[in-house]
């Protein structure tokens, strides 16, 4: 009846006007938790943008922190405004990204993987370290709100829960097309390249370490900027927001949610997210049930919540066949 | 105190860090090297040794070396469960075995939680309430729980070190990992290997977490920092090689002690990480590593 593109975009239209509508019938905690999933949603699509290189990195979650606190410490200790401080920020982390690509790319595999957990250990404890001006553990408050001020004619204090909540949308739905355009440009093929066919690639003149730099660069970026928002909005961030839990969090949204598809680690955040909440009676108990069905997930599911589907419809094949007898195989 | 008796007092203080360090460590080590398995939750089993401890000695009243090796048992059969529900399933996946290991991280922290408290101070009282007093020396004194560390993790890594050069299984063991295919090929069962290694570097863990009760607080994240150090120590020395990690061991722990005594304890742990990164950087593959993975 419809097309495929048709009924695509009528699904998008539909969610698009639920999620408008959202803000103003659930209740305010619900809307911090909303505006959590957004920001986590940016996290994990940029993660996804340097995975897809094939390199596993356990720095994200501090790079991401970098973002915080480069934007929470330009608007605390120089005239800047909110709007400036983010992107910059987002450049702040890039920059350390690209600091810390020299050393951590000339390992790979397990060597990155724990090499860029090391050097993330390392930023995080100088934030610990170095009270002046990181504040240590308890970290660095009264961070400046975002503010839309055209003087008389309108005043927006992006710091409450329903502005923000759609800045966080307007924001998260801008980087989501920017990185899905990013992956299924000229470079993102030759990110896939250089995960898949990396001798290959390299053999055709691609210069697989530089291509892994600029995905872990621009994945950093808009880590940086999901931080200053988070930064932004609870206008108190701490050296423990970014710790070790925070990066296996990221890393547990991105492979339940499937590593394959661009809207696998989408679909890891919004079901393992609203099952967190679902549950949030359990309090303690919680990080144990993300451990279950992280387990689960690896053990039944090692594609991801994505491969769900077509996992079903190869049970019900095979059920079908069943069903049908054996003839075909004595053909 | 001295000049002198400082730095003797910092060398003791070291070694009994490094012998700890490398227990810890080498389990570890020994895990990704026979299933290429980043074990995520090896402190929290150091942690459940800890607690176990804690439980049967300080409430419950069970003798101290009791106490110690029913927690090694526990743990041995904690990594046995893990081997066989979650690592095996996972061979050949590259990052599986690392996933499943973070949630099992997880479940491990909240049952402790869940089971004995997070507030509150979990105390040992000493076993042991004497120190020695190293050649006599009035100022240089290590107290006898940390004399047991020593004795405990020199003890079992020797014992590690004699099964693996002087018997058959250990011999298997290393085949494995050195190379899988051909193991199989001569008949070694890399199942049972697998799980043998699997229960050692598990008891390796759950020992040191035992005999470090007394010594620490007992926190349900009590096994994320001593993870990090393992870390370092397992990349610095060469992912897989026990020698490697053993040598590694001994360096940052030596390092770490005399930059804590004379510095502070934060600035040591960066610089450790700092020194790693610009060793990697020389050599990426660490002290005794061969072979660089994928």
């Amino acid at each position: 009846m419809f097309s495929r593109a048709g009924r695509n975009s009528a699904g998008i239209a539909v969610l698009l006007a639920v999620v408008c509508i959202l803000p103003f019938i659930v209740r305010p905690y619900q809307l911090d938790f909303l505006i959590f999933m957004f920001i986590n949603i940016i996290l994990v699509v940029s993660y996804r943008l340097i995975a897809i290189t094939g390199e596993f990195s356990l720095s994200h979650a501090v790079i991401m922190g970098v973002g915080g606190y480069a934007s929470a410490l330009l608007t605390l200790h120089l005239p800047i405004s909110a709007w400036i401080s983010m992107p910059l920020g987002g450049v702040a982390a890039a920059l350390i990204a690209y600091i810390l690509s020299f050393p951590l790319f000339r390992m790979k595999g397990f060597y990155f993987l724990i090499g860029s957990f090391a050097a993330a250990e390392a930023i995080r404890l100088c934030w610990v370290q170095f009270i002046n001006p990181f504040g240590g553990y308890r970290g660095l408050r009264q961070i400046p709100v975002l503010e839309i001020d055209l003087g008389d004619f309108l005043y927006i204090d992006l710091g409450a829960p329903v502005p923000y909540y759609f800045f966080a949308l307007i924001v998260g739905l801008i980087f989501l097309v920017i990185m899905y355009r990013i992956e299924h440009s000229r470079f993102g093929f030759v990110f896939h390249a250089v995960h898949h066919k990396d001798m290959l690639a390299q053999s055709v003149g691609v210069n697989a370490r530089r291509y892994r730099t600029i995905a872990f660069v621009t994945g950093g970026f808009f880590a940086g900027i999901a931080g200053a928002m988070v930064a932004h909005y609870i206008t108190a961030i701490n050296p423990g927001l970014f710790g070790l839990k925070q990066m296996l969090f990221i890393l547990v949204w991105v492979l339940v949610g499937g590593l394959g598809s661009f809207a696998g680690p989408i679909l890891g955040v919004v079901v393992l997210s609203i099952i967190d909440e679902s549950i949030r009676g359990l309090n303690e108990l919680r990080p144990a049930f993300y451990g279950l069905i992280l387990i689960i997930t690896m053990l039944f599911l090692p594609d991801g919540l994505v491969s769900l589907p077509d996992k079903v419809m190869q049970g019900v094949n095979w059920l079908r066949k069943r069903e049908d007898g054996d003839a075909p195989n004595r053909e | 105190m001295t000049d002198l008796e400082l730095i003797l007092q910092t060398i003791i203080n070291s070694l009994i860090f490094s012998s700890f360090n490398a227990l810890f460590a080498v389990g570890l080590v020994l895990i990704f090297g026979i299933m290429q398995v980043v074990n995520f939750a090896h402190g929290a089993i150091y942690m459940v040794g800890a607690f176990s401890t804690w439980y049967l000695y300080s409430e419950n009243g069970v003798p101290f070396f009791v106490a110690i090796i029913l927690s090694t048992l526990l743990c041995a059969a904690l990594g046995l469960f893990m081997e066989r529900v979650l690592f095996r399933p996972m061979r050949g996946n590259l990052f599986g075995g690392l996933i499943v290991s973070v949630g099992m991280l997880f479940i491990l922290e909240v049952l402790s939680v869940y089971l004995f408290g997070q507030g509150l101070m979990k105390n040992i009282t000493p076993y042991f309430r004497e120190s020695w007093h190293v050649f006599g020396i009035e100022s240089i004194t290590v107290a006898h729980s940390r004399l047991l560390v020593f004795a405990v993790a020199t003890f079992i890594l020797g014992g590690f070190w004699l099964f693996m050069t002087r018997t058959r299984l250990g011999w298997a063991m290393k085949a494995c990992a050195q190379n899988p295919e051909a193991a199989a090929l001569q008949g070694i069962s890399i199942g049972k290997i697998s799980m043998l290694a699997m229960v050692i570097s598990a008891a390796m863990a759950g020992a040191g977490g035992a005999v470090m009760a007394p010594l620490v607080r007992i926190t349900p994240h009590m096994g994320s920092p001593v993870l990090i150090t393992a870390f370092i120590i397992m990349i610095v020395g060469g992912m897989g090689s026990i020698e490697g990690a053993l040598i590694a061991a001994f360096a940052y722990s030596f390092f770490h002690t005399f930059v804590t005594t004379y510095i502070g304890g934060e600035i040591a742990t960066i610089l450790g990480l700092v020194l790693m990164l610009m060793f990697l950087i020389v050599k990426p593959t660490g002290l005794m590593g061969e072979r660089e993975s994928v």
